[in-house]
């Protein structure tokens, strides 16, 4: 790479010296008058700098893109990953065309047109059929490239599947919170950001049932392979926006209004330390939207792994009410048995009711679940 | 009679008709209400506040750069913002960034662009005697100058400045006890901001009035140069939008002081939970973003009309398609207003309307496409002239359309999904408003500098400094885009927190140092452009020998731009190299009756009407009771 700098630099001291050199000329030619059919001062050294431009642009980019190409992400873990990088580079693709064409023209154009002494310019004010033709062809393109956008989109924004597990992940300054519905009923309890406190750190409402199970992890993340995922997004404090850049994944965190995004993925971090020949491979969620001070390092791991390690992983975690046992007390009396207990929802009554029980009682809770 | 002693006719026609009294030093150079000079104010208000914007950028650049450097030479002049072992401070490096993007988005290419050549050409080109009001005129450009001491104070404060991106997205910016820029810093900002939408205001209402109004006789809309439709089109843009930045402005100042809930909500912060409810920070980005994207445009199209009249002059050419650049300037304007939701497809709005923002925001390639393609035809067959001004006319085209492709990319709200909010954003705004306009503006510069100030600049030096200056700007922003497909994010203070970001070191040290090289290439032109002013070479009355009226003016004009009556306009302003004439230019002002050897049938019809237009006088400013 220092050498590449080496090679920047040196073009650029070459440059130095054609200023210095074209100074001197230009200080010689002050006292030449101007005559009006004289080639225009330094008219022919900038129309070949054109040309050697564009060689040098065609090599440059070539190389620094075969060069760039290894650093780029893996192919993409998750299913719409994969398509929305498909579209990306066919985009790509078709718009290297018109980047090189057009540039291509404008460069060689400006050579080839330079004054010379005795010409006359073509006098070409219009031309209906050769603009009708760049309007259309664009337009053609564009109907395209929208077509195949807009149906990309229209899927990966679709509801979620109803199999979709279902995971909560918090934004505050700065780190991830993820929740999740617990091994009992796997539904995620109601919140209200008035109950965050030092242990609550989401807020989690203890009178909705669902959430005497539910589980928290403050640094990482687990997702079943293979089996939709779908991200309840919510933010504390200020924006955040939840990035998965090997997922292709990206959702902002607003405080007040929860988001969501789901995606398959298909690789677990073992198969990717594999794939990859890096047994320190990890999937990474990052915040892009800037926060504050610590914007930069607001980072919690990201496992995937298949469906039995997940459920394995999912049954050792302590439920919040686990380890602060203390919140029982925020408990509703009627529910508390249960809540000690722990046990499953199945024979109780049907969870919508429940929950507008508990928005008609408590502080005007949200369902977590809208 | 060839077009040069048409000019002459028309500068020494009449004797000096109209006398002023003296002008006191502070009227006639500080508080003046004359359109020139208020133009160079804002000028060299432009130039100092780009010197301070690229300093920044080339600060955090060698932060993002040369992670490991050590910078405590910088101490004295930021204290405390570097460590004592020479380290950037994080939040002075979210400053840096929001500070670069707040000046150089609306101080210099908004203010120092757009305020600099719509004062300056209007009433040269449509033939004014000056603004419509000199007045609101000066107070503009005060305001302005208000909003700019403003901005600069709250670069020293304690706390320092604005720190949540130039985009100021509540909650951030809304809570001081988020992040410290949101303090006493983001007040200033808001209330800079405040001035300088009414500096805005007052500048474009000016300039929609003198270019509808003060146009001389004969200067029909279907004659007006290219750069007086993009100020005209560019003045409606700002008048409309930045209203809605000033609503959002002032809502965030109730959020921020009044206890009011227009953007906040449901936020629990250092221990507390705030009693505001019901409020949307999406609010915020929808109306930040109704002014935020046609703001793109408000930088845009003045350096799309200054290139356009560059590239005609010196391709000693018309410009190819004039009906079809004014029409595509106003569908890009129009379109302008109702894509501005692309910059939020991840905010959680509703997909449904991303598929619309997807499909309006996609059409704008259109209208841009017929754009680049005439100016490409424009130097087909032409006769080029490599003037300073002309070649930064013609690396604005490229910088435009390689800038421009990669919006079809994020347009696309799918792919936009990965992109959003990484290098690759910067990398693509960098090139198509951030470069392009900022070449606009040098081309703008390097051929109205001798109308300007009646010297000339350098040609050479000039040709120098567009070379470095191109080649280092690709050199900045092509690698920039592999460092956004490999996901970087952006406004990171360091990338060595995440596995994902440990790569392209070598390539963000080399952007760094491809940075420095195109910033110092920046002094070439500092100094040409102040050394010519005082030592350059005495200007000749129309040195690209161009059609346009300001070069009918004297070399230096003075108060009210003519001696003795304003020129009647009687052709369109593209009539180079026309078949049969002597000369490869016909100015505006030559009567067909005089070029009967150039005339083509419709135009000999036209001499019919000459007697009449000349006849006319209703909007000589001199001319009216005063």
């Amino acid at each position: 790479m220092y050498f590449i700098i080496a090679i920047v630099v040196l073009v650029f001291v070459v440059l130095t010296g054609v200023v210095i050199s074209r100074l001197q000329g230009v200080l010689s030619s002050v006292k030449k008058p101007e005559s009006a059919d004289a080639v225009p001062e330094g008219n022919s050294w900038n129309g070949a700098m054109f040309i050697v431009i564009l060689v040098a642009a065609v090599v440059g980019i070539t190389w620094s893109y075969m060069h760039a190409r290894e650093h780029f992400l893996p192919i993409a873990s998750s299913v719409h990953g994969r398509r929305t990088d498909d579209l990306f580079w066919f985009s790509m693709g078709i718009l290297t065309i018109p980047f090189a064409f057009v540039n291509f023209l404008i460069f060689f154009f400006a050579w080839k047109y330079q004054y010379k002494k005795g010409n006359k310019a073509s006098f070409y004010p219009d031309n209906h059929k050769l603009e009708l033709i760049w309007t259309i062809i664009p337009a053609i393109v564009m109907a395209m490239l929208v077509f195949t956008g807009w149906k990309a989109w229209s899927d990966i924004t679709s509801d979620a599947p109803a199999d979709a597990e279902v995971i909560e992940i918090t934004g505050k300054q700065f780190n991830w919170i993820v929740r999740y519905g617990g091994v009992n009923d796997n539904k995620l309890g109601n919140y209200n950001y008035k109950l965050i406190d030092a242990q609550n750190e989401v807020g989690i409402d203890l009178s909705d049932e669902n959430s005497f199970d539910d589980f928290l992890n403050p640094t990482e993340m687990h997702i079943p392979v293979n089996r939709p995922v779908l991200l309840k997004i919510r933010a504390r404090d200020v924006l955040h926006s939840v990035f998965i850049p090997h997922m292709r994944v990206k959702m902002d965190a607003v405080p007040g209004m929860p988001t969501k995004f789901w995606f398959v993925p298909d690789k677990t971090t073992a198969q990717m330390r594999a794939d990859l020949n890096d047994p320190n491979f990890k999937y990474e969620i990052a915040c892009t939207e800037v926060c504050g001070q610590g914007h930069f390092s607001m980072k919690i791991n990201l496992v995937v792994e298949d469906e039995a390690s997940y459920k394995k992983w999912c049954a050792e975690q302590t439920t919040f009410l686990q380890t602060y046992p203390e919140y029982l007390a925020k408990v509703p009396d009627n529910l508390k048995a249960k809540a000690m207990k722990g046990l499953p929802a199945e024979t109780t009554t049907p969870a919508d009711t429940v929950k507008t029980a508990s928005v008609g009682g408590g502080i005007g809770t949200s369902a977590a679940l809208r | 009679m060839s077009a040069i002693e048409g000019m002459e006719v028309a500068v020494h026609h009449e004797e000096h008709a109209h006398h002023h009294e003296a002008q006191s030093f502070w009227q006639k150079y500080v508080f003046s209400e004359d359109h020139k000079v208020i133009a160079k104010q804002y000028l060299i208000t432009g130039i100092l506040w780009a010197v301070i914007g690229i300093s920044m950028s080339v600060i955090f650049r060698i932060q993002l750069g040369m992670p490991d450097s050590n910078l405590s030479w910088l101490r004295p002049l930021f204290g405390n913002w570097i460590s004592e072992t020479g380290k950037l401070d994080p939040n002075f490096y979210l400053a840096l960034v929001t500070m670069h993007g707040t000046i150089m988005v609306f101080f210099v290419l908004t203010a120092g662009l757009s305020g600099t050549f719509s004062n300056f050409l209007i009433p040269l080109q449509i033939g004014a005697r000056d603004m419509a009001s000199g007045f609101m005129n000066m107070l503009s450009y005060w305001f302005f100058f208000l909003a700019s001491v403003i901005m600069f104070a709250s670069l020293f404060l304690q706390t320092g400045p604005a720190a949540g991106g130039w985009v100021i997205y509540p909650p951030l910016s809304a809570l001081p006890q988020a992040h410290q820029g949101s303090g006493m810093g983001m007040t200033l900002w808001l209330v800079s901001m405040a001035f300088f939408i009414v500096s805005q205001l007052l500048g474009g209402i000016n300039y929609i009035t003198t270019v509808i109004n003060l146009r001389t006789r004969g200067m029909s809309f279907d004659r007006l140069p290219l750069t007086i439709w993009s100020f005209l089109i560019t003045a409606i843009l700002g008048l409309i939008s930045f209203p809605v930045l000033f609503s959002s402005v002032l809502l965030l100042i109730f959020d921020r002081h009044f206890g009011t809930s227009f953007y906040l909500s449901e936020i629990y912060i250092n221990g507390e939970a705030l009693p505001n409810v019901g409020g949307s920070p999406i609010l915020f980005q929808h109306l930040f973003w109704f002014l935020g994207h046609p703001e793109v445009y408000i930088v845009l199209l003045p350096g799309l009309g200054i290139t356009s009249e560059v590239i005609a002059t010196n391709s000693r050419k018309p410009i190819f398609g004039y009906r079809a650049m004014i029409a595509s300037m106003l569908g890009i304007a129009f379109l302008a207003f109702i894509v501005w939701a692309h910059h939020m497809f991840v905010t959680g709005m509703n997909p449904f309307l991303g598929s619309v923002f997807m499909f309006l925001t996609l059409i704008i390639a259109v209208p841009s496409a017929v754009k680049g393609f005439n100016y490409i035809t424009t130097l087909w067959k032409g006769n080029i002239v490599f003037t300073p001004g002309m070649l930064f006319a013609i690396g604005m085209v490229s910088l435009f359309v390689s800038g421009g492709l990669t919006g079809i990319i994020l347009g696309n709200s799918a792919l936009d999904i990965q992109l959003h909010d990484t290098y690759f954003v910067v990398a693509h705004f960098h090139l198509v408003m951030g470069a392009a306009s900022a070449f606009g503006l040098f081309a703008g510069v390097y051929h109205w500098f001798p109308k300007m100030f009646g010297k000339m600049m350098n040609r050479t030096l000039g040709q120098i400094h567009f070379w470095f200056t191109f080649i280092g700007i690709y050199l900045i922003f092509i690698p920039m885009h592999y460092v956004g497909i490999a996901g970087f994010p952006r406004r990171y203070y360091q990338f060595t927190s995440y596995d994902f970001t440990h790569k392209f070191m070598d390539m963000n040290m080399f952007i760094t140092v491809a940075a420095i090289l195109s910033f110092l290439a920046q002094f070439l032109f500092l100094f040409n452009f102040f050394y010519s002013i005082f030592k350059g070479k005495r200007a000749p009355q129309n040195p690209w020998r161009s059609n346009t009226l300001e070069w009918t003016t004297p070399i230096v004009p003075g108060h009210g731009n003519w001696e003795g009556e304003i020129p009647a306009v009687y052709r369109w302003s593209y009539d180079y190299s026309k078949p049969g004439a002597a000369e490869d230019f016909i100015p505006q002002n030559i009567p067909y009756s005089q070029t009967l050897e150039s005339n083509f049938p419709h135009e000999n019809e036209l001499i019919a009407t000459e007697k009449e237009i000349a006849a006319q006088n209703f909007n000589d400013q001199f001319n009216q009771a005063h």
